[in-house]
């Protein structure tokens, strides 16, 4: 800027000052300024995206987990009784201010028709319930104060204490049952946490089981994704394209058909037992079950979800120049060496990227185990399907497992990113 | 190749790699390297150099153990070698992007080699403080190759290759990645390296200013073929055919037939294709009448209206272009049917400054301008 003679033009820098513009205003100024309007322009760009992103995703998902958690009833169509029990110790019969309470509830509730909800609440957990209540509304008219008295008059179940802990229990909004459910837990009469009887527990085991499952698909993927991923990315091209679009037909072909194609494989009077029958591998009478239990569900899955290990694996090999390996070898690594010290390092992130697509495609998976996994090969994600065609409390607990998944999931997440590091992944 | 066999090897030295009538097709149907005899002595430093596919590359990785020898035989230090694996050949190796394992730090990369050889952990830390600062970057061991810069990263690749001390050290265009002015000073320093340990070095390079001023014998390839095994000062002035005068340094091509042999094969008179004739030192030409041939002359050996009976050659040439350099200025004329004949003039008082069409007398000496092959 030396060269330039005309004095003036260009602005004095002062050290002590804040550099400004030729028109004076502070250069930090109009850097933003001039930026702002290229974040907005980007912003707008991605709005439509974001809008759709809100509606559609996130808020369903928050209208579930608050649903997995929300309990209106007996707060919302019993107000009086409900506060009127908030200081009830729980170990006697209630006084006559929660009777009076009830009544007066009642007598709202049967004019405005929400004592049923409320009554159908409570019927949830003590079977009975509905009736007892609905038949003391109707005859209420009758009654004169002392209610406590009347009412035990009219169904000595009105001196029940678990009847009246539940009361007590559900006055809160939020409520974590659902959850406790959803992890084979209940409260007891006593309003304790216990676990629920064996015969009733399903969940947790479905979910170890789900998880468990899902990392033996993401173990075989890997095995058998990372050969034909190196393959891909080592053979030449015309060889590779080929082999490629044998990756890449399965993601071409319906997942229904996919998986029917399975049954067609595995089934008991399928093509492999046929095979095998016929080699006189096996009797015609120890026809092996392949389907319809977990390892139909493993075989199946492992074959869908390799596609989104192979491509991320191939997408990083192809990324690494073979003068490594040969440059391990020359100085004097054995091929296995070379391999393992050199090679297998530098797929990390091509690994990483893979396990954490078919884990979590796999942990939520739904068609599939539904189709081939039988009794014993199904998902969590099962349930939770069963559970939302069922009435609103089973709604509120397939929220409820729904959730857990969630969280779960994003558990892994931050695991697996603390542990490599999400942004060294290569997606492809 | 006759005209290269005669220079083959030095018969003092004996001899430390031989390659021994090797070939190598990768497709059964073309030769990459056809019948390749070469021996290399002990310390010396020599440079395959040729354009990209004249083989080079291929012999190279032939010696490293990365191809497979389709025929022939290699021997180091009286060891055939074509059938052992890479790993066990202990020959140092650098590669054209230097193939630093990205994954580990300077240091690691370096006691790579030491590790896979089971050496123990205090012998690996001295050898590799002892390489690092042999290639000057004492302080970079614990720096990731991607943190380095380009020539940095080339000594870690040097010091890599020769931390397990090999006596055999190969270089694949090992400095193709770097710009002119750090190219020129890993040279020196490659060459420092190589005086100070007597290793030696195998170099493949397609840039013959690289190939002549580190080297001390030049093969230069072509077609999977050795035109001509050399030392620098002896490929530059005493080209032994037309492809080798061309390939290095600049050279200027005229093409005619014998009509005479001189005495004794002192001389032959070659006549031009535009008429003129010429006399003309006989370097690959056998002296038979109506042989084709190619004159070779190099551009600062002509000279610009030389006096009267001083050269047995002039020709007259019209000037086509002038080029002002600085210390020389590069004239081009039409000289006898081309009109790339190139002359450097140097930038002095006793040459005057020419204009595009002028006409001047060209004349050079007998020994200045090689009869070699058409």
């Amino acid at each position: 800027m030396a060269d330039i003679p005309a004095a003036g033009t260009v602005p004095e820098m002062r050290r002590d000052e804040e550099l400004t513009t030729a028109d004076g205003r502070p250069l930090r100024v109009a850097l933003r300024r001039s930026q702002r309007q290229l974040r907005r322009r980007a912003f707008y760009l991605v709005a439509p995206l974001l809008v759709f992103l809100l509606v559609t995703f996130g808020w369903p998902i928050a209208n579930m987990i608050a649903g997995s958690v929300y309990n209106p009833e007996v707060a919302h169509f019993l107000p009086l009784t409900s506060s009127a029990i908030s200081d009830w110790d729980g170990e006697d019969v209630p006084g006559e201010d929660v009777f009076a309470a009830m009544a007066m509830d009642m007598e709202s509730g049967l004019a405005n028709r929400t004592i049923g909800r409320a009554a159908g609440r409570i019927n949830r957990e003590i079977p009975g319930a509905r009736s007892l209540v609905m038949g003391t509304a109707r005859d209420l008219e009758d009654m004169q104060p002392p209610y406590r008295e009347a009412f035990l008059a009219e169904d000595e179940r009105w001196g029940d204490l678990e009847f009246w802990r539940l009361i007590k229990r559900e006055t809160r909004i939020v409520t974590p049952a659902y959850y406790l459910l959803a992890l084979d837990f209940e409260y007891n009469s006593r309003g304790e946490i216990v676990e629920r009887p064996e015969i009733y527990q399903v969940y947790r085991q479905l979910f170890w089981r789900t998880a468990w499952m899902s990392l033996t698909i993401t173990a075989l993927c890997v095995l058998l994704g990372y050969p034909v991923a190196h393959l891909l990315a080592t053979l030449p091209l015309k060889t590779s394209n080929v082999l490629m679009i044998l990756v890449l037909l399965p993601f071409w072909t319906s997942l229904l058909v996919r998986t029917s194609a399975w049954i067609v494989l595995l089934q008991q009077q399928g093509v492999i037992n046929d095979l095998l029958v016929w080699a006189n591998i096996i009797d015609a009478s120890g026809r092996i079950r392949m389907i319809y239990n977990q390892t139909g569900t493993i075989i199946a899955m492992t074959h869908i979800l390799l596609p989104f290990m192979i491509l991320p694996l191939y997408s990083v090999m192809k990324t690494i120049p073979p003068s490594y390996m040969r440059a391990a070898r020359s100085l004097g690594a054995t091929q296995f060496t070379a391999f393992t010290k050199v090679y297998m390092p530098l797929t990390i992130p091509g690994v990483a990227a893979g396990v954490l697509l078919v884990f979590i495609l796999a942990i939520g998976y739904y068609i599939t185990p539904a189709l081939v996994g039988g009794e014993s090969g199904i998902f969590i994600s099962n349930l939770i399907a069963q559970n939302m065609q069922g009435t609103s409390a089973q709604l509120k607990l397939a929220s409820a497992l729904a959730t857990i998944l969630l969280v779960g999931v994003l558990f892994f997440y931050w695991l697996f990113n603390k542990l490599i590091g999400v942004d060294r992944l290569k997606f492809g | 190749m006759p005209e290269a066999s005669t220079r083959q090897s030095d018969p003092g030295a004996a001899s430390y790699v031989r390659f021994e009538g090797v070939q190598k097709s990768y497709d059964g149907e073309t030769l990459v390297v056809k019948d390749l005899n070469l021996d290399i002595a002990r310390g010396e430093f020599l440079t395959m150099l040729g354009p990209s596919g004249s083989g080079k590359t291929t012999c190279l990785m032939m010696l490293a153990g990365f191809e497979s020898t389709t025929h022939g035989a290699i021997y180091l230090h009286d060891q055939r070698i074509d059938n052992v694996p890479p790993h066990k050949r202990g020959i140092g190796m650098v590669f054209q992007n230097y193939a630093l394992f990205p994954h580990m730090t300077v240091r690691e990369n370096l006691a790579f080699p030491l590790k896979v050889r089971g050496m123990g952990r205090s012998d690996i830390e001295t050898r590799v403080k002892r390489a690092l600062e042999m290639v000057e970057l004492p302080n970079f061991g614990d720096r990731r190759p991607a943190q380095l810069s380009g020539g940095q990263q080339q000594r870690v690749a040097v010091a890599r290759a020769l931390v397990f001390e090999p006596d055999l050290v190969l270089m694949d265009e090992p400095l193709g990645a770097l710009d002119k002015q750090l190219r020129e000073q890993m040279q020196f320093e490659i060459k420092h390296i190589h005086e100070s340990l007597g290793v030696t070095v195998v170099y493949v390079t397609h840039d013959q200013t690289e190939a002549l001023t580190m080297s001390d014998r030049v093969a230069v390839f072509n077609d999977g073929v050795i035109k001509q095994l050399s030392t620098p000062d002896v490929l530059y002035e005493e080209p032994a055919n037309a492809f080798v005068a061309q390939f290095i340094g600049e050279n200027n091509r005229l093409y005619g037939e014998v009509v005479e042999a001189g005495d004794a094969g002192s001389a032959v008179t070659v006549r031009l294709d535009s008429g003129q004739h010429v006399k003309a030192l006989p370097v690959a030409v056998s002296g038979a009448r109506g042989e084709r041939t190619t004159l070779s002359l190099r551009p600062e050996r002509v000279k610009v209206n030389p006096p009267e009976g001083s050269v047995p050659n002039v020709l007259e040439g019209k000037v086509a272009e002038v080029i002002y350099l600085g210390d020389h200025i590069r004239t081009r004329f039409s000289v006898a049917g081309h009109d790339d004949f190139v002359v450097k003039i140097p930038n002095a008082a006793e040459h005057p400054r020419m204009h595009e069409g002028d006409m001047v007398k060209l004349g050079w000496a007998i020994e200045d301008c090689r009869a070699l092959d058409a």
